[in-house]
């Protein structure tokens, strides 16, 4: 499908302020990784969206299949007591 | 986290993803009806797809075409202020192109085979693309009312049922308002100005006005794709509902900086709480859609122009990534 012609793609990932983590923005073309970084300025961080960029070749994601979604996290969902509402503590209890 | 590569082994495996199938798509149609989004990698009928496909790449050439009647006054805006913001505006549209080819490349088809279309012409863009912008005047005009038929236009696709598709949307929209907002600001200047510059204006306004109704395409009698695409949460609102609502907010937006909307029947209507307004010439539309006319002509002869200027530019890159891997593969 993607032939090439093209430039490989490249997946961009911005991280907005410091303390925050860095977030998939969006996908570019380029010859190479400063290339890539180039273009990732230019595309997704003309508004002050970022102060800091990752870029990675696409072909090098590994991504899960949605066909194993329902093997690989439903088995979470009967799982309740993992969550702290499943308990019941008496209201005149503080701090827990 | 998906990946949009769709190269080697995954594009045989999207070919075997898309075989139909009656439990998936009834599957699929059930997501889509309960408003989940679909992903890249997701099974999708191959209507829904060609779809998207054909949608998004003519979103995506219309934002690249649209940079060129804007391009054209770049050298000749008024003072360095409106040079800046025009600079500025026609850079957005070219990373809205891109945002939305991106999108369109998770589909399966590549940037080339897109670019190779629009330029043999067998993709479409908007019409709105092939008129001239004749005075400074059309600068404003475009801003205000052609980019504010866009909005109209994205606003509601910022939910459309392909995830990558309204996330691109997202991006576009909240880039989208300034330029709407400049070009009204320009018009404004224009009619504060001369009785040249308000003349000039009026004209404007008079030439972009049916164009601008019409960039919502087709009435919904005559628009063979709607029906299918509401169903599938692809479009949200039908060509008529957005031509309508685009109509009852720029009308007063018009009549607050004194020029005439050129169109004698155009009346509110108090029992609707709409506008009425006239019938558009379907006719000059269908003639812009197969490209008659001058400026189609012109706009792509300076695509391919830029494209094929620009080949040694990208060999050169290739080459050089290509040198560079090989250094480091000997280094190793």
């Amino acid at each position: 499908m993607s032939d090439a012609k093209d430039w490989p793609l490249w997946e961009v990932f911005v991280r907005g302020k410091g303390g925050l983590s860095h977030r998939h923005a969006g996908s570019v073309h380029a010859a190479d990784a400063a290339m890539a970084l180039e273009h990732a300025r230019d595309a997704y961080t003309r508004r002050m969206e970022g102060v800091s960029l990752w870029v990675v070749e696409s072909s090098k994601i590994t991504a899960s299949d949605p066909g194993d979604a329902a093997a690989l996290f439903e088995p979470a969902e009967d799982k309740i007591y993992r969550h702290p509402t499943f308990y019941t503590i008496p209201a005149h209890i503080k701090h827990i | 986290m998906y990946t949009t590569d769709l190269s080697g082994k995954n594009a045989n495996k999207l070919e075997s993803m898309t075989v139909e199938d009656p439990a998936r798509a009834a599957a699929f149609e059930a997501r889509v009806a309960n408003d989940e989004f679909i992903e890249p990698k997701d099974w999708m009928p191959e209507a829904y797809r060609k779809t998207l496909v054909r949608q998004i790449s003519q979103h995506a050439h219309s934002e690249i075409v649209g940079m060129l009647p804007e391009g054209n006054w770049i050298s000749r805006a008024p003072n360095l202020r409106r040079k800046a913001i025009l600079l500025a505006k026609v850079q957005d549209e070219g990373g809205h192109g891109l945002y939305l080819y991106a999108a369109a490349e998770t589909l399966g088809t590549s940037r080339d085979q897109m670019i190779e279309a629009l330029h043999s012409g067998k993709a479409k863009y908007s019409t709105i693309f092939n008129y001239p912008t004749l005075t400074w005047a059309d600068i404003g005009a475009i801003g205000w009312l052609v980019d504010g038929a866009a909005i109209m236009n994205q606003v509601p696709l910022q939910r459309t049922s392909y995830g990558p598709y309204a996330r691109a949307m997202v991006r576009v929209c909240k880039e989208e308002s300034f330029h709407q907002r400049q070009g009204y600001e320009i018009t404004m200047a224009m009619t504060d100005g001369s009785p040249e510059q308000k003349r000039m204006a009026q004209d404007a306004m008079n030439r972009w006005w049916w164009p601008s109704l019409m960039m919502f395409g087709p009435p919904d009698d005559k628009s063979p794709n709607t029906e299918q695409s509401i169903r599938w949460r692809i479009k949200r609102e039908t060509n008529d509902e957005l031509r309508q609502k685009f109509v009852d907010v720029t009308v007063p937006q018009a009549e607050a900086i004194g020029l005439k909307v050129p169109d004698p029947v155009l009346k509110w209507n108090e029992a609707r709480g709409h506008y009425d307004f006239g019938a558009i010439d379907w006719e000059e539309f269908y003639a812009v859609v197969r490209g008659e006319g001058a400026t189609a002509k012109e706009r792509m002869t300076a695509r391919v122009k830029a494209w094929e200027d620009g080949a040694w530019v990208r060999e050169a890159a290739h080459a050089y990534a290509a040198k560079r891997t090989a250094a480091k593969l000997a280094a190793e």
